[in-house]
């Protein structure tokens, strides 16, 4: 059976499993080498979420806590696209976005930072690109916090973001950091990412024509996601 | 265009991958054998994990994948999507109900033995890793193309759920070991 292939994961983007910056990843990342396989059908076709039906407000972090009133903080509006490395926009593909608060503090039993919860704001949100790739959320600007890691240890502010895109090859999770925040150069898990270019992708860049007058301030962050080798067979039936 | 990096899920992954029960694939009408999976995930201490992220990706009973680009013809099942996502609990247990996926087709022509598509997510993990679940009492596991490529014996046992009857249910113990002697198979791909 003939399969349409993705391009190779691209290491010089990504982190290696071990990097000793990031303390925890010492005892958890695999050490063997990873064992190639040609990609089937277990690895070109994934989830598509096409039967989950996004209630109203769930990509607005400030108002989904169900208390009916809004979160503390500095409303950002992030927007971006998801495209596969051939800049073929991925409509349709669900992304899962978690966050501090704006104190720095995540609304879960195991962050114990000395920093206050905001009862209106759990940090959590669901949308969808549409036909162009294209996705938006509205939520207050994340906090940086301390960490364990190293003495001093400050998370610069992020968004943590999963996407799935069209397989199970293409599945990511990534952070999405703030332009000249001052902590970026000192945290060990954004400088986990090889190449400067990868670490500058990651950072998303103000985009004032987002910027809502008299409300929020707009951020972009573009996603790319693996694309797939250039076949024959590369009109797909959706 | 370049890829965008991986970063790790971090400690507080629920907030955002796990406040829906996502375990459940197979409901009473499902086809197929009713199955759970279940397991922890070790790390280089050998120390079970609390917060592992776990998700599978499967064919249904027949061995067709949920997605367009599975054109087999064989019986469908629009209800059962193939996916689910487990966090890990107070004993760090990853857990699953299933069916035991059918046979799906490999490189050329060949056959791939019933397997699961794994990704492992962690604290502690910059980039996920895949591997994949394997059915212990599997006849078509000796003729498998991908666990043909592992020619040792110790390290394709790593990616063998062994079969365990309790209480009148059917389920397949898979732990997932990050590091160490028994380290898992992960794969490129």
């Amino acid at each position: 059976m003939q399969i349409p292939q993705y391009k190779a994961r691209d290491w010089k983007s990504h982190p290696p499993y071990v990097f000793k910056g990031y303390g925890s990843s010492v005892k958890r990342g695999p050490h063997k080498k990873l064992v190639p396989i040609k990609q089937t059908l277990s690895e070109v076709t994934g989830p598509l979420f096409s039967e989950v039906k996004l209630e109203p407000g769930e990509n607005d972090l400030t108002r989904n806590a169900d208390t009916g009133k809004e979160a503390m903080g500095e409303r950002i509006i992030v927007v971006g696209k998801v495209l596969d490395e051939n800049e073929k926009p991925i409509p349709n593909t669900l992304i899962e976005i978690w966050q501090a608060n704006a104190a720095g503090r995540y609304h879960h039993p195991v962050d114990q930072h000395n920093a206050p919860l905001d009862p209106n704001f759990i940090g959590a949100g669901r949308c969808v690109t549409n036909e162009k790739g294209e996705y938006r959320y509205l939520t207050i600007k994340p906090g940086a916090y301390p960490w364990l890691n190293h003495p001093n240890a400050w998370r610069p502010a992020h968004i943590h973001l999963s996407i799935f895109g069209p397989g199970f090859a293409t599945r990511l999770v990534t952070q999405m950091y703030f332009p000249r925040d001052p902590l970026i150069p000192l945290d060990p898990i954004l400088n986990s990412v090889p190449s400067k270019s990868g670490r500058e992708r990651l950072i998303s860049s103000y985009a004032h024509n987002v910027t809502e007058p008299e409300f929020a301030l707009g951020y972009r962050f573009d996603i790319v996601l693996r694309g797939r080798k250039s076949t024959p067979f590369e009109e797909r039936r959706r | 265009m370049k890829q965008t990096p991986s970063q790790t899920v971090g400690p507080f992954y629920a907030i955002g991958l796990t406040r829906r029960a996502m375990s459940v694939l197979a409901t009473d009408t499902t086809e197929g054998l009713p199955i759970r999976i279940e397991g922890r995930v070790f790390d280089g201490d050998g120390k079970p994990i609390p917060d592992a992220l776990v998700e599978v990706w499967q064919a249904n009973a027949y061995g067709r994948y949920n997605h367009p680009d599975d054109k087999q013809e064989k019986p469908f099942d629009p209800k059962f999507t193939g996916w689910g996502r487990s966090g890990t609990d107070k004993n760090c247990f990853y857990r699953f109900d299933t069916v035991k996926p059918g046979p799906v087709p490999g490189p050329g022509e060949s056959v791939q033995a019933p397997h699961i598509n794994v990704v492992v997510f962690a604290r502690g993990m910059l980039l996920h890793a895949y591997t994949r679940i394997y059915f212990s009492d599997e006849p078509l596991n000796q003729t498998d193309p991908v666990l043909n490529l592992i020619k040792n014996k110790a390290r394709r046992a790593t990616l063998m759920a062994a079969r365990e009857e309790q209480a009148g249910r059917t389920v397949y113990h898979f732990d997932i070991r990050l590091q160490g002697k028994n380290e898992t198979v992960f794969f490129d791909m």
